[in-house]
């Protein structure tokens, strides 16, 4: 099935989880990543648990703690 | 009040734009924005609010200039290494527009004294370096109902929003608890591009700028990543303010300001 991913077109594996697609693209510290699909925000704790479907659009956020 | 021949030329080139106008710059004259954070982002904030003529600039830090701060704090020079980055950012703000009035404040932002600070001030810029204080100004500021501009800034990538308290997503919309201590890396753990700060800092002077203004629209509800090393910016869409906010939501958990325990890279030292 086709996802959009950050911006990106992707052609993934049906049934795909959002804990898989994180793995898959190789988020930097994973287990502190914020993930929406379709502007809503997934529990962290059930990344294991949401299935994927064709056309989800899926943002990861990062933390950023520089400034100074 | 009447703008001098002097004003009028100093900010001709704001006038001129319709967005602003003779009545835009006036209410940046009567505007008063606080920076938290006197360094990568805050330095050129800092300098484009004072060259923009904000009439009151507040500038908190507790550091002094250090000789590994000049690669990006662009408000300090080799001169002012040893002195207070409050003092130095002044004087550096005041050489360029004599307009404004600059108050500094030597000190860390705590659960008890942010409450304090921002009480005066229209809008609040975040400039710091570490999730503690990130999360500090957050949540003050939701609880004060004072919009502000978040940011981060790590290697050659950076990121911000602008909150409106009460109506756009707030930081802890987004990441509900700071992460433990070491868990993300820190500018001095894994370096920053100087550039970086220009170009996130100067974002954040003009949130400040169109919010006092009400020039154009607000990245509230957006945040908006930069990666400098594929030369991409994205708008990302977030969430509406969720009713499951620890803080901002209608129905708050976290009341009291929370000073949470975690060194800062620049604390480290």
């Amino acid at each position: 099935m086709k996802i959009i991913v950050s911006g990106e077109k992707k052609e993934v594996a049906d049934n795909l989880t959002v804990a898989a697609l994180i793995e898959q693209e190789k988020v930097e510290t994973p287990q502190y990543v914020t993930v929406s699909v379709n502007e809503e925000f997934i529990e962290s704790g059930s990344f294991a648990d949401r299935f994927l479907h064709e056309g989800d659009e899926v943002e990861f956020l990062y933390f950023m703690g520089g400034g100074k | 009040m009447a703008f001098t021949n002097e004003q009028l030329e100093r900010y001709s080139r704001h006038i001129i734009l319709k967005e602003i106008g003779v009545k835009g710059q006036k209410k940046l004259t009567a505007s008063k924005v606080l920076i938290i954070g006197a360094g990568g982002l805050g330095a050129p904030a800092a300098l484009y609010l004072a060259a923009a003529g904000v009439g009151t600039i507040g500038i908190v830090d507790a550091d002094v200039v250090d000789l590994s701060n000049l690669q990006r704090q662009v408000i300090h020079t080799t001169e002012d290494i040893g002195k207070k980055k409050v003092d130095s950012a002044a004087e550096t703000m005041r050489q360029i527009n004599p307009d404004v009035t600059v108050n500094t404040y030597h000190q860390f932002v705590t659960g008890d004294n942010i409450l304090d600070l921002i009480e005066g001030y229209d809008f609040i810029l975040d400039g710091t370096d570490n999730f503690p204080a990130k999360f500090l100004i957050n949540d003050a500021c939701v609880m004060a109902g004072k919009p502000f501009s978040h940011a981060g800034i790590i290697r050659f990538k950076g990121q911000l929003t602008t909150v409106i308290p009460g109506e756009s997503p707030c930081y802890r919309c987004i990441f509900k608890d700071p992460p433990p201590n070491d868990a993300v890396p820190t500018c001095r753990q894994a370096g920053v591009i100087g550039a970086m700060g220009g170009v996130i800092g100067s974002l954040q002077a003009m949130e400040a700028i169109k919010y006092i203004t009400g020039a154009g629209e607000l990245l509230a509800g957006y945040l908006l990543t930069f990666d400098a090393l594929s030369m991409q910016f994205r708008k990302i869409k977030l969430p509406p303010r969720g009713s499951g906010c620890a803080v901002c939501s209608d129905h708050p958990t976290i009341t009291k300001l929370i000073d949470y325990e975690q060194a800062a890279c620049e604390l480290k030292k």
